[in-house]
């Protein structure tokens, strides 16, 4: 019986590009001779789960994970996205009397999905109002638009977004939410990671992925993940990116 | 090496002190009063061998430092060294990393006009096959109380240096 590979996508993607990605497996497995599964889980929790059992074989994966993924479960990251970068922006309703992250005070509601690094990042961004877990009340819900919407209903004072998600909101939505800080970190990345059951697969799949916009149809599929391109990634630069994510991750 | 401070490159009043780096000897540095405020939403990143000497700085770096990429690139990390800073602050931050941990610290940074600023920094040891092989630090905006704390601290340490302390520093 023929070996099925799965591949997934970490749960952050934005809304629009769901198919893209189902357009990607289709690209991908014609092009490796591979038969390949693409299964989008709706949490983190479920994808690391997954991830545990040993049932996944490539993922597009944020970078909080890439380093457990890495480190952890022997994958290989290959390539990145070129022009995307994992940007967090936190947001406050429109008409709040905060200017500044100096101005939160301890006790601030905080709506945040469960994003691993949007939600670092934004506690990082918080730490100039002497703000961590331990003074916030955290408001977790299961997307940005509930992030947005908590903010709208008065449920939370701040919240954090992914730059991607913030920018897809409707111009009525954001029109009555009003953006303090936007990071600007851009060495933290998504990335496209290989597992150990396709080792013999690495150099293939890197190959393929930054020839893609050459390759037949391959730049209609960037186009629908919106992705300019591939670009290849070392072992030295996937260590770079863990050992600023563990900085980042440090208590 | 790195070379003293020079005149031209401060802007307005400035004192005059001699630090003594490990291993580098004394450096003039020329200090002012100017704080530059940490970013909003930045990291600065670098990353230096086991020596001390920068490999790797983000655009962060060079904008806060002052210094030009090619300034920053082959100098030790103690370019940054404000003399207000003691000595023994940074005893923590070598032992720690030697012995393979993660450090982390509120530092008063000089810039190359002599201005400073404040950052959080934590650093972690760069571990290849099982060795050390050099270290990340990332560096990001401190609040004001811990600022003020971290002032009043060091203005203690620095009183009490003179200690048995002689390793590199930050």
């Amino acid at each position: 019986m023929e070996t099925v590979h799965q591949l997934t996508v970490s749960p952050d993607f934005t809304p629009d590009h769901i198919s893209g990605w189902y357009v990607f497996n289709t690209w991908l497995q014609r092009n490796l001779g591979l038969h390949i599964h693409l299964e989008m889980y709706d949490s983190f929790e479920a994808q690391r789960q997954a991830i545990q059992a040993d049932r996944v074989d490539m993922i597009y994966a944020n970078p909080y994970d890439a380093s457990m993924l890495v480190r952890e479960k022997g994958f290989r990251a290959v390539a990145r996205p070129l022009g995307i970068a994992d940007e967090c922006v936190i947001v406050v309703p429109a008409e709040s009397t905060v200017q500044h992250v100096e101005d939160l005070q301890p006790g601030a509601r905080v709506a945040s999905t469960d994003d691993p690094d949007i939600r670092l990042v934004g506690m990082i961004m918080l730490e100039a109002a002497d703000l961590h877990k331990g003074n916030i009340e955290s408001v977790p819900v299961d997307g940005y638009v509930l992030v947005a919407k908590a903010l709208l209903q008065g449920r939370a004072d701040v919240g954090f977004f992914l730059k991607d998600a913030w920018d897809g909101l409707s111009n009525a939505v954001r029109k009555q939410l009003r953006p303090l800080v936007t990071s600007q970190i851009s060495d933290i990345q998504h990335a496209f990671l290989v597992g150990p059951h396709l080792a013999g697969s690495v150099e293939d799949i890197q190959g393929l992925l930054v020839r893609m916009g050459e390759i037949e149809k391959g730049a209609g599929v960037l186009e629908s993940l919106g992705f300019q391109g591939w670009e290849a990634l070392d072992h030295e630069e996937t260590e770079f990116m863990i050992d600023l994510m563990d900085t980042l991750k440090a208590e | 090496m790195l070379k003293d401070m020079h005149p031209a490159d401060v802007a307005g009043s400035f004192r005059e002190h001699h630090i003594n780096l490990y291993g580098l000897g004394p450096r003039k540095v020329l200090v002012t009063n100017e704080e530059i405020p940490y970013p909003d939403g930045k990291l600065i990143v670098s990353r230096t061998d086991t020596r001390g000497i920068i490999t790797h700085c983000n655009q962060s770096f060079i904008d806060m430092s002052g210094y030009a990429r090619e300034e920053l690139i082959g100098a030790e990390h103690s370019i940054l060294r404000h003399p207000d800073m003691p000595t023994l602050a940074f005893k923590g931050l070598w032992d720690d990393v030697q012995a393979g941990k993660i450090w982390h610290g509120y530092v008063k940074n000089l810039r190359k006009n002599g201005s400073f600023y404040w950052v959080y920094a934590t650093v972690i040891p760069n571990v290849r096959d099982g060795k050390v092989v050099g270290y990340t630090s990332v560096r990001r905006k401190p609040s004001r109380s811990k600022i003020g704390a971290s002032i009043e601290l060091y203005k203690q340490l620095k009183q009490q240096e003179g200690s048995a302390w002689q390793g590199p520093e930050a």
